[in-house]
Formats: structure tokens, C-alpha cells, sequence
């Protein structure tokens, strides 16, 4: 999973030292890279919406954060992200996408579905990426977006370039 | 806090909530400060306006995290949330969420009013039988606590302010509205200036 390594780069060129997360699969790798990494501090939240406020503090003490999550916490994210269009905080997101391509749990489709109308209502910029080698420069893109624009931008990796979850 | 500061009550002795954050705001030094929406950015606005205060205006029951993220980016200042019951009720994972992050320059103060009173004074759940600090050391608190009387409120300075954290209090405080006092709503605004003064 190169694309995980290069992730990190960019996280560590973005100067981002904190990373905030609900886990899931298809970012495990960059997450276990990240916590190994004494540059960055990872933290667990309970629920995504908290990483929405979470990156408006880091962004008021002057620190760069990005939120890491599957698409479903995109959904509890709704009303929080109200808070960085009123602020023009820059939120940086990486989304792992579910619901989509070869979906075998139908009730993941109707976030999956959802997810990304329901950001660009919200003020998200949203790029979706289909293919794995794509996944970093893009998320670079939506960073300098964010960091230098005042935004929420959300980088949607696409199920195509994860491959399906299948039990 | 001085021995001799009072602090005014309503007529069934429940301590005021707007002369109680004045008190405490007078403590304040270098902390950075971020208030819940409601009644806490009123309180706080209403004890003078600071460069360095950040109020909501919604985003309910983040203001905790956002605290979380101050102290991250600040270790080396204090980070002190001031907020209300609803807000935090809303937010309450939150707490499991500060606990395991463990920062030790960050303080929450509830201000407890056990009503929603920005939509006309519902009864809230911290009126029965939940309890929030409870839950706060459930998540993980080490330092948390109720305060009700008049002579547990002198100890929220040093607990704000001074105490090894994260540390979680809840102000049991008199329902009723006082003054709005309203600061700037401009969200960039509040923003850019807390930045440029740290």
C-alpha cells in the first residue's frame, strides 16, 4: 500500500502534527505510520464530529491537524462543519469511502451515497480519487487548499482504489 | 481566591452564574479561554472581552474538543473551557476522548443551570439522574468535581487555572437568564484575533 507512505509525506510536508480519527481499514496503514512517528500525535475520538472541533482548536493555538475517517462519520459531521465555514478554519480530510463500488453491506450505501452531497452542502471542497497512485497528490492539493485559503476540504478515496470490504 | 469575596445567590441560595465567572474570570492570567454557546460566551463576554477569549456561537457540544485542541497546539499555556450543561451533554464522548488524550494544561468548567436556557428553560438531563462528573471519571478524569456551595467555589481558581490537568468541573448554578452581553458573532474575525495574540 504505497499510497500510505505518501500520504505521510505529506502529512509531514504540510507540516500537520496531529491527527485526529475514527478509524478505519483502508487508513490503517497511514495511521500505524503515524503513530509511530514521534512528529505526529494521533488522536481517538469518539465520535468524527469531535475531530471537527478539534481541528478548530489546533488551528487557534496555531497547530495544522487533519481528520482521517470512513465515510459513515461524514454523517455525524454535519453540523460541526458548520462551525469552519463560519470560521474559516482550514479542515483538512482524508475519507475512506464505503457504500460504493461492489458494496456487500447495504446498509453502508446510503451514507456512502450521501457523502458527498451532503459536504459540498456543508462548504466542503471534495475530490474524489478512483485510483491509488492519485490518493497523495491530491490529498496535497486539498491541504493547500485548506491551510491556505481558510477551507474544509475533503480528499474521498474511492472504494476502486481501496478494494471492497468482503467478510 | 480571597476569603472575603462573596458570591451573590437567587432567593433559594443557588450561586448566580454571571457574578461567579466575573470572580473567576479576574484569575485568568495567560489562559486562553473558549466559551460554549449560550449563555457561557455571555458570561464570559459580560466579564470583559480578551484578544484571547473564543466564543461559540453554535457547533453545539464541541466546545470541549476544541478545548482539546488549544492544549494540544499550546502546551505551554492554559486552556480552560467554559461552557453549559447542554453543550456538554451533547458532547459528552467528548470526555473519553480528553481523558485518553491526557492533556495536562487543560481545564472544563460547567456552568450547570440543569435547563436549556437559550430555548426557554426546558429541564435538562443534568436536573435527574444523570451525572456529569461521574461520567467525567468514568471517561477517565482524575480530577473531577461538583460545586454548589459558596465555599466550594473558592476552590475553581487554583482548579481552572492551576491544577495538573485534565480537570472537570461542574458549577451548580441558579436558572434564569441575565443580560446578553454580546461579543463579535464574526467567527473569522474571533479567530484571526486569538491567533495574532498568542
Amino acid at each position: 500500500m504505497s499510497w500510505s507512505e505518501d500520504v505521510f509525506s505529506v502529512l509531514e510536508n504540510q507540516q500537520i502534527s496531529t491527527i485526529a480519527t475514527v478509524p478505519d481499514a483502508g487508513l490503517s496503514r497511514v495511521l500505524s505510520l503515524c503513530e509511530d512517528a514521534p512528529s505526529k500525535k494521533v488522536v481517538t475520538l469518539t465520535t468524527e464530529e469531535e475531530g471537527v472541533g478539534m481541528m478548530l482548536g489546533l488551528w487557534l493555538g496555531k497547530e495544522r491537524g487533519a481528520l482521517l475517517m470512513q465515510s459513515s462519520g461524514v454523517g455525524n459531521c454535519i453540523n460541526a462543519l458548520s462551525v469552519m465555514a463560519s470560521t474559516r478554519c482550514p479542515c483538512a480530510m482524508l475519507i475512506t469511502m464505503r457504500g460504493q463500488w461492489g458494496e456487500f453491506n447495504p446498509w453502508q450505501v446510503p451514507m456512502g451515497h450521501a457523502t458527498q452531497p451532503v459536504m459540498e452542502a456543508m462548504g466542503v471542497y471534495c475530490y474524489s480519487v478512483e485510483q491509488a497512485d492519485q490518493i497523495a497528490e491530491t490529498f496535497d492539493a486539498a491541504c493547500g487548499l485548506a491551510f491556505n485559503g481558510g477551507y474544509a476540504a475533503a480528499v474521498l478515496i474511492h472504494q476502486r482504489a481501496l478494494g471492497t470490504k468482503v467478510f | 481566591m480571597d476569603q472575603h469575596v462573596t458570591f451573590p445567590v437567587d432567593d433559594e441560595g443557588r450561586i448566580r452564574r454571571r457574578p461567579l465567572v466575573a470572580e473567576l474570570m479576574s484569575h485568568r492570567g495567560d489562559a486562553l479561554v473558549i466559551t460554549g454557546l449560550g449563555s457561557a460566551t455571555y458570561d464570559v463576554a459580560a466579564a470583559g472581552d480578551h484578544d484571547n477569549n473564543f466564543y461559540f456561537w453554535g457547533g453545539m457540544g464541541l466546545t470541549a474538543m476544541t478545548g482539546l485542541g488549544l492544549a494540544i497546539a499550546q502546551p505551554k499555556r492554559r486552556a480552560v473551557v467554559i461552557t453549559g450543561d447542554g453543550d456538554m451533554m451533547m458532547g459528552i464522548g467528548s470526555l473519553a476522548t480528553i481523558a485518553s488524550a491526557g492533556p495536562d494544561n487543560l481545564a472544563i468548567l460547567v456552568l450547570d443551570n440543569e435547563r436549556f436556557g437559550e430555548t426557554g428553560e426546558q429541564i435538562g438531563l443534568s436536573a435527574g439522574v444523570t451525572d456529569m462528573v461521574q461520567m467525567a471519571k468514568g471517561a477517565g478524569f482524575q480530577t473531577a468535581a461538583t460545586f454548589a456551595t459558596e465555599a466550594e467555589m473558592r476552590e475553581l481558581p487554583e482548579l481552572l487555572f492551576s491544577t495538573p490537568g485534565p480537570v472537570f468541573c461542574v458549577a451548580k448554578v441558579a436558572p434564569g437568564n441575565d443580560e446578553r452581553v454580546l461579543p463579535s458573532t464574526d467567527g473569522a474575525y474571533l479567530t484571526r484575533r486569538f491567533r495574532d495574540a498568542l
